[in-house]
Parts: C-alpha cells; structure tokens; sequence
C-alpha cells in the first residue's frame, strides 16, 4: 500500500520514481524482496539463449577453446586422423569468410542453456583481406533484422533471440601489438556486438612478454577509438563482487591456452593441459593463463551483462539507426503520461485554439475581398470619371465648332431680317434674293 | 679408370691448407634476407644464430606508429671475425611484409631486390675490364618464417615461397615454434612437406648429381627436418646455476641448444657449420647461371629484334652493325 505523495509531477511514478517520490521506510517486513526469486524461478523454466562467436585466423585454437570452455565436443577435431597422402595438400582454404553455426541444449542444475556457438573459418586466411569484416558484420546485422521482424509481428508471444551476445577475437601472440587486419574489424565491428580480445596460444609468451603485448594490444584499442566489454561494477555490487570484477577487468585481453587432453601432473593429479619437453601447461592454472578469468566473466558472472548489453544497448542502437534511415520520423507526444482532465483541458485548448485560427482566417478572407472590391470600383469609377471627361470635352468642342458656325453666319450676311415667323432664312433663298438684286441692274 | 698411385709423397695436398690461407686473408660475403610477417620472430632468430644482436626488430612499438604499407628493404652489413676467419655478414629484413590487410604483392620488393644483386653481378661480370674479386651482393639463403598452428601452408605462403624458390635458396623455418607440441610439430611437417610437393615448391637442399653418399646422408636428414622448428632467445637465464640461452616460462624453461626441445642446433650446424659454403656455391651456380642464361637469352632477343625491325626499315641496306642494347637491370622479368 502506497503512502500518499505529494508531487507535482506525473502522479504514476514512472521510470524514475526519484524525480519526485518521497522515500518512505516500512514498519515491517511485507516481502516484495521475494520478487527477484519469482524472476529467478521463471527464467529458469523458460531457459536461456546465448550466442557466441569466434572470429580469427585458422590456427589460433578458436575450436579447442570453445571445447575446453564449455567442456564439452562442440567442435571435433579439425586434422590429424583423416589425412591421406594427398587429401592435406589437396583440401583448399576455403575462399572467403564462412559462417557456421552449432547448437546445443545443456542443462546444469536444472538450468536450462541453448548455447549457440559461430564458427567463421576462412577469416584472415586469403592473400587480400581487405573485406574480411564484412560478412560476419552482415551476419549479425542480419539476426538483429530477424528479432526487429520478430517484434513487429500481430502475433509475439513467441520470440527466437539468436542475437550474438559475444564476440571473441583471436589475437595472433605477436607480441608487436595489433595487426591492421585486427584493427580493421575491431573498428567495424564494435558497436555492433560485445567485443572481448583474446591472445590465442599464450603459451608462447614469458609472462613478461604478456604484459607488454597487453600493454600494446591496449593501447592500440585506445588509440583508435575502439570499444570493447569490460566489466564494471554500480553502487549496487556488494564490495567482493567489485574487487572481483576489478580483477577480472585487469586481465583483459585475456592470454589463454586451450586443450581438450589430459596431462599429467608432477604429484601425479590429471588436469587438462599441454605436454612439452621443459614442462605442462595447465588450462586451469591462474598462474599459468587467465582461462579461469575468461570462463568466469563469460559463464559466471557477466553472461546475463552480456544479454542485457546486447538488447539494450547495442540492439538498440541499431534499431534505431535502421528506422531513422527508413524514414520514421520519431513523435515524443506519445510519451507523456494520460491524464483524463489534463486532456481535456488540452483538447479544450486546441478547439479554441483552432477555432481562432480560423476566425483569424476568415476575417483575414473578408478583409481582402473588402480591398479587392474596393479597388475595382476605384478603378471603374476612375474610368467613368475619365469618359465623362472626354465626352465633355467632345461635346465641349462641339458646342464651340457650332457656335463659331454661328457665329460666322451672322457676321457674312446683313442684319438678317428674321422673318416675323421666326423661321430661318434659308440660304437658297437668300442666294435667289441675290441674284434678284443682280438681274435688276441689267 | 684406376687412378695411378704416387709413390713417394709429392705434396699437392697441402692445396687446401693454400686455398685456406688465402681464404682467411680474403673473407667472404654472406648475404641471407628475412621473409616473414612481423612478429614471427626473424630477428630474434638471427640473433641467435649469430650469437650477435645484429639487427633490431621492425615491429610497431607505440599506437601511434603507422602500420607500413608496403614492404621495405633493410640490409644491414656487419663484420664478424672467428678464429682468424672474417665473413662480412649481411642481414636483409624485409618490415612490411605480410602486414596489411590486402597482402596482393607484397614480395615484388623481395624478389626485385634478389634478381637486383644477380644482375649487378652480371653486369660487373660482363664489363671488359673487371674488379679481380666482385664483391658478392648475391642472396645466398632466405629464411621464410612460417606460421606455427596452421594447417599447413596459408594461401599467400605458397604464392611467395613458388616465386622465391626459383630466384634463392629458401629454407623453410617456424620461429616460435614453443607453441606446438611435438606431435603437433610433426604433424605440422609433415603437412608442409606433401604442400611443398603438391605445389612444386622446391627447397633448399637440392639433390644433385655429384653428392656421395656421404652428401646425399646428410641432405636427407636435412630433409626431413624441414621445416625448422626453432625457438630463438636473445636472453640467458640459469638453470641449476648453469647458464642457458632460452625463455623461462613460468611452467618451465625452454633451452634453445637442447635437441629435444627444438631445432636450433640442428639450424645453426646445418646453415653455418655444415653447408655454409655450399650454399653460396649453389647461389653462384644455380640461381645466378639460371638468371644469367635467361637475361642473355632475352639480350639476345632483343637484338634480333632490333637488327630486325632495323633491317626491315632500311630496306636490306645490311645492318651489320646491331645495336648494342645496354644491359638490362630488370628488364622483362616479371616478380
């Protein structure tokens, strides 16, 4: 039962319950403690996915150590008992890069794993490398796609994660630093999968050559920006698991040896090993190698770091990346929280909103049709104004051009008797008066 | 026939110790180049033939070092003197080699720079007037360093080691060979030895006609050995209060001069105590006659076709004099 708390803030604690919610202390114990135990049993009747690749040149043990990892023949050997005379020479590295996968279902105390483990022979074999990358980027890049179809699916109740949690990469033992085979698939690849170097066949290093190739191999990685798992610990970790985490983290890249045979030690105990002349090698002999190291973080302690990162971060980013190039266009509205009157309020708003908006409008509409109208009748007034000047003017001349006439009609004849009748003399007949007066002289 | 025998004793047998007298007062050259990526351990290696630290290794030491994008020539000559016997020494490391992604050509430089000192030689032998000694610039062994845990021969060894092995003597070797057993060793051998064959790759020593028995003994036990594989350390380190050249690791100690550790004895007897003047000899006799005989043939050639183009243009007015082409440093030998 929740106390009452007063916060400003979205009332449903969300996400960070820190933003506003007041801490408050029990009286007793009521036992929501239990629920990671709930989880726990769950998850270990649904079971666990994990997926594993392994990237290097052929050579550098990649299947022994997957063996002796898992203690179990998930590879079998590679040569030895099938060779003929002839059959060595005549089976050819495999051109290009290829990808090989291998399932098992193991069960240890009652836990059930699907260990996937990704094989790329051929990586670095060929004369050009250049491109090398490219297929093992494509390939997880692919099964990120597979989980994004996944998830879009109507129906998700059932979801197949066969997402890599893991990548090693198999440093060749050196000692000069990386190679810029290495360097180029590190850069390719480490936002996209959980990158853990391993200096492969160790035993050909004196421990102080270790140190410095790790030194280098560290540097390098820095040097070039590149980004590989590393384990930390939060304020959460109780103070052994920090320390072994520190320890765990010092290591990296970790300088292992792997072997799937049996030697047998000076006070005679058999442990898995190497056999050479001036001495054993032990897998699982800290002082020898940093197998244990490797083991622990990848299967004891940091396997579900492992998911987690991949999911949460990495495929994350990916999806991400993916829809923003398709072409979503990211809306934050839908996540604010639901308040019914908040809502309303806001709807309310927006109705008025919009209504203003459009009275906006339309008053703007009218007052341009008002400018328009005004403007024609201007105009036709102008015209009208102009015509009834030039019509004045016509008539203006006319009634000028007449009166001239008149004018010069009354000046070129006599007083003209106007006759009683008031009728216009016509000038016919004023001519036949002329003519009268002249015929009268002869 | 029975050679006749001498009766009393005439002394023509004491041209060996004349030959070798005049030996010690001459010296002799030995020229041997490092074909191998970095971090195989050529430097090392030589080191430790040599008992000198005669050349430096070429590996990248900081981040901040560019990785070379093509392969380099070094040679670095030095002197050494045993028992009154001096060998002027070169050493001829080849940084870069091997190293990048796209690794297509990376031996031109190498096998320019081999058929380069057969021609220099070829050239002062030809002049009318020569040095009485030429200085010999020639190649006389390569050691190509293999990668140990493969399976067998990579892809771009077999494309170098066809092309080196029909300019120089090639011998084969794995530097850091303390990461194989010894079953993995031998299956590893074995593995290159049917490659080497199925591809042609013929390695020093050659079998010839005129070995003896004795000779031929010894060739096949070379034989078998190949390739070497050795561990080099520069560093002695005591065991049982004794001290040993070889690398502590910290479940035991590699000695480089125990047998069944490695073959580094085995190396070092066959390179420099054994076959040494074979070896150059086989250079002069083998790689440069082959050389020389293939950029006369071409000379030749040339001529022909210059008398002739030269014939043909002025029209059967008798060219008797052929041009006299100038002696082709690399002219139409491809790498």
């Amino acid at each position: 039962m929740r106390a009452g708390t007063a916060t400003q803030g979205p009332a449903i604690g969300g996400g960070n319950g820190g933003a506003g919610a007041a801490k408050k202390k029990m009286n007793g114990y009521v036992g929501f403690s239990n629920y990671p135990n709930q989880q726990h049993r769950r998850s270990i009747k649904r079971g666990f996915n994990f997926t594993l690749m392994v990237v290097g040149e052929s050579g550098l043990g990649k299947s022994t150590l997957i063996n002796t990892l898992f203690e179990s023949r998930v590879y079998p050997p590679k040569d030895g008992d099938d060779s003929s005379p002839r059959s060595g020479a005549q089976v050819a590295m495999p051109a290009g890069v290829d990808i090989t996968s291998v399932s098992a279902d193991i069960v240890e105390n009652g836990v059930k794993l699907r260990l996937s483990v990704v094989d790329t022979p051929g990586f670095g074999d060929a004369v050009n490398n250049d491109e090398a990358w490219r297929p093992i980027l494509e390939n997880i890049e692919s099964r990120f796609d597979a989980y994004l179809a996944q998830e879009n699916r109507v129906n998700r109740s059932k979801i197949v994660d066969n997402r890599v949690n893991v990548l090693l990469y198999f440093i060749k033992p050196t000692g000069h630093g990386l190679r810029a085979m290495d360097i180029e698939f590190m850069k390719h690849l480490h936002t996209r999968v959980n990158l853990v170097p391993v200096i492969a066949r160790a035993d050909t290093l004196t421990p102080r050559e270790v140190e410095q190739f790790k030194a280098k191999i560290l540097a390098d990685i820095n040097f070039h920006g590149i980004h590989i798992f590393k384990p930390v610990s939060d304020h959460f970790d109780d103070p052994e698991t920090i320390s072994d985490n520190k320890a765990i983290a010092s290591k990296i890249p970790f300088a292992v040896v792997g072997s799937e045979q049996y030697v047998v030690r000076p006070d005679g105990t058999r442990v898995r090993g190497r056999q050479y002349p001036w001495g054993v090698i032990e897998v699982e002999n800290e002082n020898h190698n940093d197998f244990v190291a490797l083991r622990q973080m990848l299967l004891r302690t940091h396997m579900e770091e492992l998911r987690d990162e991949t999911d949460v971060s990495l495929y994350e980013s990916y999806r991400t990346q993916k829809l923003l190039a398709l072409g979503h266009v990211q809306d934050n509205s839908v996540f604010r929280e639901f308040n019914p009157r908040r809502q309303q309020e806001e709807e309310e708003r927006l109705h008025a909103a919009k209504m203003h908006k459009l009275e906006a409008e339309m008053s703007a509409v009218f007052k341009q049709k008002v400018h328009e109208k005004e403007g024609k009748l201007k105009q036709s007034e102008e015209e009208l104004h102009s015509r009834h000047q030039t019509m004045k003017t016509t008539l203006e001349k006319q009634r000028r051009d007449l009166e001239e006439k008149k004018s010069r009609l009354t000046q070129s004849d006599a007083p003209h008797p106007v006759a009683a009748t008031g009728s216009y003399v016509e000038p016919a007949q004023r001519m036949a008066s002329k003519d009268k007066k002249k015929n009268r002289f002869f | 026939m029975t050679a006749p025998e001498v009766q009393d004793y005439v002394g023509f047998d004491t041209i060996t110790q004349q030959m070798e007298r005049k030996f010690l007062k001459r010296g002799f050259n030995l020229n041997v180049i490092l074909v191998g990526e970095s971090g195989m351990g050529k430097s090392t290696l030589v080191n430790s033939i040599f008992s000198t630290h005669l050349v430096d290794s070429q590996g990248r030491r900081t981040a901040q070092e560019v990785i070379r994008k093509t392969t380099e020539i070094l040679p670095v000559t030095q002197t050494l003197d045993e028992n009154g016997v001096r060998v002027r020494l070169t050493i001829i490391d080849t940084p870069g080699f091997g190293d990048q992604c796209n690794n297509e050509g990376c031996w031109v430089q190498v096998i320019k720079y081999i058929k380069d000192q057969h021609a220099a030689y070829l050239e002062r032998e030809l002049k009318p007037q020569r040095d009485r000694i030429i200085n010999d610039t020639r190649v006389h062994a390569c050691l190509y360093f293999l990668n140990p845990g493969s399976r067998g021969l990579r892809p771009l060894d077999v494309e170098v080691l066809k092309r080196l092995t029909e300019v120089t003597n090639v011998i084969p070797v794995i530097a850091k060979s303390d990461s194989m057993t010894l079953d993995e060793r031998t299956l590893f051998k074995r593995r290159v030895k049917e490659e080497m064959a199925f591809h042609r790759i013929s390695v020093y020593p050659y079998a010839s006609e005129d070995d003896d028995d004795e000779d031929r003994m010894l060739n096949a036990s070379i034989r078998e050995l190949v390739p070497f594989a050795v561990v080099g350390s520069e560093e002695t380190i005591d065991v049982d209060d004794k001290p040993v050249r070889g690398r502590r690791h910290g479940w035991g100690v590699i000695n480089i001069f125990d047998e069944s550790h490695c073959d580094f004895v085995h190396l070092r007897n066959f390179m420099l105590r054994t076959h040494l003047s074979d070896l150059v000899e086989v250079t002069a006799q083998r790689h440069y006659e082959q050389f020389r005989t293939s950029q006369l043939r071409q000379i030749k050639e040339l001529r022909a076709q210059q008398a002739a183009a030269a014939a043909a243009a002025a029209g059967g007015s008798g060219s008797s004099q052929p041009p006299v082409a100038p002696l082709p440093h690399q002219p139409m030998t491809q790498a």
